[in-house]
């Protein structure tokens, strides 16, 4: 019998923390379509490494099912892969940089257009909550202007529990959509 | 996990009606302190990854609001002096001699006492405070929307020295005056790209109109009566002949103030699509798949 699998998407802005995420809860190593950042550019200042196509996480579930996670490049000119990797995902998680007010309009534009790829149940992980700049989440809601009806969600990418409760409440959204 | 007891940012990234919508709807209590933006000469990246601005770095502090439950109560610029004696002097409730006398003998005289002796003396009353106070107040919050990189912070918990004369002022208004200020068509193609949503009230409206709370124009109200919750934002323009950047104008105010909200269209039914979410093969997967996927997570 062949095996199933299923993918959820992990996206957001520039450096919001999509691959820690996947990192954090992935069985294998990401693999990751990641490229140095030049150094002495800014860039290396935010991070070192970014994602240029796409990261692969998975999770086996059983013999007969494979849960991929797929994160997306968070640089505009890599859009066009944003449509490829939504095709036939189960739901999705926006990446949101809580200390990063400058990204704020760009995660919300990304959350528009995934959801007007399909419409597949969403939440949104205000990550970075451990970190003193940190804008909480219930103010994130306010100023990405998120509907009370959609979970946003604190989290903290590396750590692993986080992510556990991310991608549990978004099966449940799954689940209360199925139910409707 | 303690919560921070900032909020920092730039006006560039979150405009001074975003903030007050915020306060507003989140009731906070605390200042908003906003900074001259001093160049590191480093520079920032946008969310996009590809878009960098110069890097700005907190300078003199320009400007202060501070709200007490989501009202605005007091707000005060560096630049200007914010003595009573001269608010009112401002305000015309003082003349220029009184001004003086007034500055010369009790420089340091905190507001209440001084409020208390110009009435007692019977120079002003103290409806003639409150509204002079009132009105400095909203003259510079008016001012910070044209103010539009500057760094911010936002300390919860931080109120006005207690001598200061603090005016409770409802936020609704103060936005809705100041996009009707605020005539930058882009922050509003931005804002309501979409003209063909419809508009709903959010709950309890009685409250948010209740009379005298809220200061509509004609123009505002002829909106609001033919908002259904059907009617979209375009038929709403045409019924009431007006422009699209001028129904863009009013729903933006109305929908920053929590007096009405956009209605979007319903998520295409996921069965009549050409393909359905959830397996990279096709087909939907059943509520038994889900159920092994979140006994396994939690068992990670």
């Amino acid at each position: 019998m062949a095996v199933q699998t299923v993918k959820m998407v992990i996206t957001g802005p520039y450096a919001s923390g999509k691959t820690e995420f996947i990192r954090s809860i992935s069985e294998i190593d990401v693999v990751s379509t990641d490229t140095k950042v030049s150094e002495g550019t800014y860039e290396a200042t935010v991070k070192d490494q970014t994602t240029v196509a796409m990261d692969f996480g998975r999770i086996t579930i059983d013999d007969d099912l494979v849960l991929y996670l797929f994160g997306t490049p968070g640089q505009r000119r890599f859009d066009f892969m944003w449509e490829i990797l939504a095709e036939g995902m189960l739901g999705f998680v926006v990446m949101v940089d809580s200390t990063k007010p400058e990204t704020f309009r760009e995660a919300k534009s990304i959350l528009e257009t995934f959801r007007a790829y399909a419409p597949t149940p969403y939440v949104v992980a205000a990550n970075k909550q451990d970190l003193e700049d940190a804008w909480p989440a219930e103010d994130l809601r306010i100023a990405l202007r998120i509907d009370d009806n959609v979970k946003l969600l604190p989290c903290v990418a590396k750590d692993k529990e986080k992510v556990k409760v991310v991608l549990l409440e978004l099966l449940y959204s799954i689940l209360e959509e199925m139910d409707n | 996990m303690a919560r921070p007891r900032q909020l920092k940012g730039t006006l560039q990234d979150l405009h001074t009606t975003q903030l007050l919508h915020l306060i507003n709807l989140a009731k906070k209590t605390g200042t908003l302190h906003i900074y001259e933006g001093v160049p590191t000469g480093r520079e920032v990246i946008m969310g996009d990854g590809e878009t960098r601005r110069p890097e700005l770095q907190i300078g003199e502090e320009r400007a202060r609001v501070a709200f007490r439950e989501g009202k605005l109560i007091y707000a005060r610029l560096a630049s200007q002096s914010d003595h009573l004696a001269t608010v009112l002097h401002r305000a015309g409730k003082l003349n220029d001699v009184q001004h003086n006398i007034i500055l010369n003998k009790a420089p340091r005289a905190s507001d209440k006492a001084l409020a208390l002796l110009l009435i007692n003396a019977n120079y002003v009353s103290q409806a003639d405070i409150i509204q002079s106070v009132q009105r400095y107040t909203l003259e510079i919050v008016y001012d910070l929307a044209n103010w539009t990189k500057e760094p911010f912070i936002f300390e919860e918990g931080e109120q006005p020295p207690p001598d200061k004369i603090t005016v409770p002022i409802d936020l609704e208004n103060v936005i809705i005056e100041m996009i009707r200020r605020d005539s930058r068509d882009k922050m509003l193609l931005e804002a309501l790209p979409n003209l063909d949503f419809a508009l709903r009230f959010p709950e309890s409206p009685a409250e948010k109109f209740a009379k005298g709370k809220v200061q509509l124009s004609v123009d505002e109200w002829r909106v609001v009566s033919f908002i259904n919750g059907r009617n979209t934002i375009r038929q709403i323009a045409k019924a009431c002949n007006m422009t699209e950047m001028g129904i863009r104008q009013i729903v933006y105010g109305l929908l920053s103030a929590g007096l009405v909200e956009l209605v979007k269209p319903t998520a295409p039914d996921a069965s009549k699509l050409g393909r359905r979410p959830g397996q990279v093969g096709g087909n939907m997967p059943q509520r038994p798949v889900i159920d092994k996927l979140i006994n396994r997570i939690k068992s990670l």
